[in-house]
């Protein structure tokens, strides 16, 4: 087990294309973090960098004491987790399980000991004789998850593990990834498109956008006080909801009505120095249906808009509205809307959603009332993107 | 597939008469090696009178025997020679981003497209100087350029099969590049290469073009040469029956490796077609 450092360091293909851009991070001994961005951010050419199968441009990655940027994978003790699994199909799961075991000139003895124990730990006993073609998808990915800590290395990596399984089986296979991790206590690098796999597996995410380490911090950490608006749109679900607002002496003018904001709030971006057009963030749970809030009834705002669509999920109920003037732009939000695959999708970004109580009597095609508390706003700079009320 | 009764009886037929114009010759020539020389020429397609004598009179002769043996000896080292030299090639053509490998390719299949025939001059001219004609290296070498182009050119197709994955699995799980070759993807291309083998054995047994001009004594003549040296009993016999015996005896290990790798064989043309 070992700490993994990133310091500094660059990916750069012959035809200029920069994958990784200075990249700095510090992985703690027995850490799980995550890396997670759209498709085509460099977090799995980071991790490939760790692995040793791409070769590092600039910089240094330390694996313990030891920087390994000139050491081939074989000599720097990781094991890797496969989007494909990659299991070899011309050996049964013993085999599979055993390769590195006996590449590294183990005994035998200690190789069945060994694989038998990663079997049990992962249910995989009874499948030892079976070759990858006869598993179900969830029972080769026990198989590549058990190739992996037969050999109790240095660190695990992982590369979306589990984007090939079903939507059902993927949440069960999330939390036996966080149990092995946690009785295991080895230090992880799991990379993932899914922000829900990066919110519930992680001790650390760290959001990566075109190359550029975004932000690194606990789940709360970047879903409470994301530093920017890729990391505000990219962490939640439903995604946080963008709209312009323009800031008049400590007023606020948005769709959602007129806001007096809190003086804080109002010095912290005077302080920015960002101009007077700002794009306005409000999660989806901020909202509430205002027939159901009466305490802090006076701290909020409340306005009114006609539910287009309503989800009731059970627990939830998720009202889409539009408002008027309620489409933001920003690059960031373009880049996030393509990745979504709603960049082109009908009513897509002025498009608003709240979740609300499952007590709430909102209908569809009729006017709710609905509450926010202006505290719980988040005010970006359009022009870059920042945060401007952290 | 289609399961329709007509269309099967129709396939069927086809199938049927594919089969006949192929195998026809083949027996034709297999009762001409069972005929007695008297009744060679008799023009009915079973012999009328069997005789072993045709396989007896080339077994005798060391023109034939001593044929035979550099036959296998040079088919063998250059089948061996060319899948491991080609595999070699053919993964790094398949894996690796080198300059030049535009040009390579094209190179290979230009040697492909060569007719043999207009090397074999110069070659021999060439070989007489270097003290390679009416060698075993004088005929291994002419095979190999080739059959590389072929062997190179198949392999890849099937080494680019395999999921890269594999080996990046691999190499984080300890290989060294040669053991993730030789453990990993060599056993998933086995059919790939079995079939290539087999395709550049057959290659290098029936060459008649090279086998005939650069060789001149039993010290490297192959079968398919040796044959046309064939002699009667007499200046007025010809040597039919011989040349059909000798003919269906070098036939016969063709046959065998195809057998026992038919399996193998039809699962290499075909594993590329499909995605398993």
């Amino acid at each position: 087990m070992a700490e993994i450092v990133l310091d500094h360091v660059t990916k750069r293909f012959p035809d200029g294309t920069v994958p990784v851009n200075d990249a700095n991070l510090t992985i703690a001994d027995g850490e799980f973090m995550i890396l997670v961005g759209p498709s085509g951010s460099g977090k799995s050419t980071c991790l490939n960098m760790i692995a040793g199968l791409e070769d590092v441009t600039e910089g240094e990655i330390r694996i313990g004491d030891r920087v390994v940027n000139q050491l081939a994978p074989k000599d720097r003790d990781i094991a890797m987790v496969f989007q494909t699994y990659a299991l070899y199909p011309h050996m049964n799961v013993r085999e599979n399980m055993a390769f590195s075991l006996k590449l590294a000139r183990v005994d035998r003895a200690e190789i069945d000991r060994k694989v038998n124990q990663a079997a049990e730990l992962l249910e995989l006993t009874e499948l030892l004789d079976r070759k990858p073609a006869n598993l179900s998808g969830g029972q080769r990915q026990r198989v590549a998850m058990g190739r992996a800590i037969v050999r109790s290395p240095q660190a695990f990596l992982m590369d979306e593990p589990l984007s090939n399984l079903d939507a059902k089986l993927r949440v069960q296979m999330r939390t036996t990834v966080a149990r092995l991790q946690n009785e295991l206590g080895t230090t992880t690098v799991y990379v993932t498109h899914d922000q829900t796999e990066a919110m519930t597996l992680g001790d650390r995410v760290a959001v990566l956008r075109a190359g550029v380490i975004q932000q690194v911090g606990t789940p709360e950490e970047l879903y409470q006080r994301p530093r920017n608006l890729f990391v505000a749109g990219f962490i939640g679900s439903p995604a946080m909801n963008f709209l312009p607002g323009t800031l008049e002496e400590g007023r606020l003018r948005t769709a959602l009505g007129d806001v007096q904001l809190p003086a804080e709030m109002a010095a912290k971006v005077r302080q920015a120095g960002a101009g007077r057009d700002l794009i306005v963030g409000i999660r989806p749970e901020n909202f509430e249906d205002a027939a159901l809030v009466d305490g802090q009834r006076a701290e909020g705002r409340t306005f009114k808009a006609t539910v287009d669509v309503l989800e009731s999920l059970g627990a939830d109920k998720y009202a889409y509205f539009r408002l008027q003037g309620a489409r933001a732009t920003a690059q960031e939000l373009e880049e996030l809307a393509a990745d979504a695959g709603t960049g082109d999708a009908p009513g897509g970004s002025d498009q608003v959603v709240a979740r609300l109580d499952p007590a709430s009597r909102a209908r569809e095609g009729q006017q709710l009332e609905l509450w926010f508390d202006p505290g719980k706003l988040h005010l970006f700079n359009p022009a870059n993107g920042a945060h401007l009320t952290l | 597939m289609n399961r329709n009764p007509r269309a099967k009886t129709l396939w069927g037929i086809t199938d049927i008469i594919v089969i006949i114009v192929a195998l026809v010759p083949v027996l034709w020539l297999a009762s001409l090696s069972f005929k007695d020389p008297g009744t060679i020429a008799d023009g009915s397609f079973l012999p009328h009178k069997w005789t072993l004598d045709n396989y007896r009179g080339i077994f005798q002769t060391s023109l034939f025997t001593r044929a035979l043996v550099n036959s296998i000896g040079i088919a063998l080292i250059a089948t061996a020679l060319a899948v491991v030299v080609g595999s070699m090639a053919a993964y790094a053509v398949a894996r690796l981003r080198f300059p030049g490998k535009g040009l390579l390719i094209g190179a290979a299949l230009l040697i492909a497209m060569f007719p043999p025939i207009s090397l074999v001059s110069p070659l021999f001219n060439l070989w007489r100087q270097l003290g390679l004609f009416d060698t075993w290296p004088g005929l291994i070498i002419p095979y190999l350029t080739f059959s590389l182009p072929l062997t190179i050119y198949t392999l890849s197709a099937f080494f680019r099969e395999i999921p890269w994955d594999l080996e990046r699995a691999a190499k984080v799980d300890g290989a060294t590049p040669i053991q993730a070759f030789l453990r990993v993807i060599a056993p998933l291309a086995a059919p790939g290469m079995v079939t290539t083998a087999i395709l550049v054995f057959i290659f290098c047994w029936n060459d008649f073009v090279f086998a005939i001009s650069l060789t001149s004594t039993l010290n490297s003549r192959t079968v398919p040469a040796a044959i046309a040296f064939f002699t009667g009993a007499s200046q007025f016999q010809t040597p039919i029956g011989s040349i059909a015996a000798a003919g269906v005896v070098i036939t016969i290990p063709i046959v065998i490796f195809v057998f026992i790798f038919q399996r193998r064989i039809v699962a290499g043309l075909t594993s590329g077609a499909v995605k398993g």
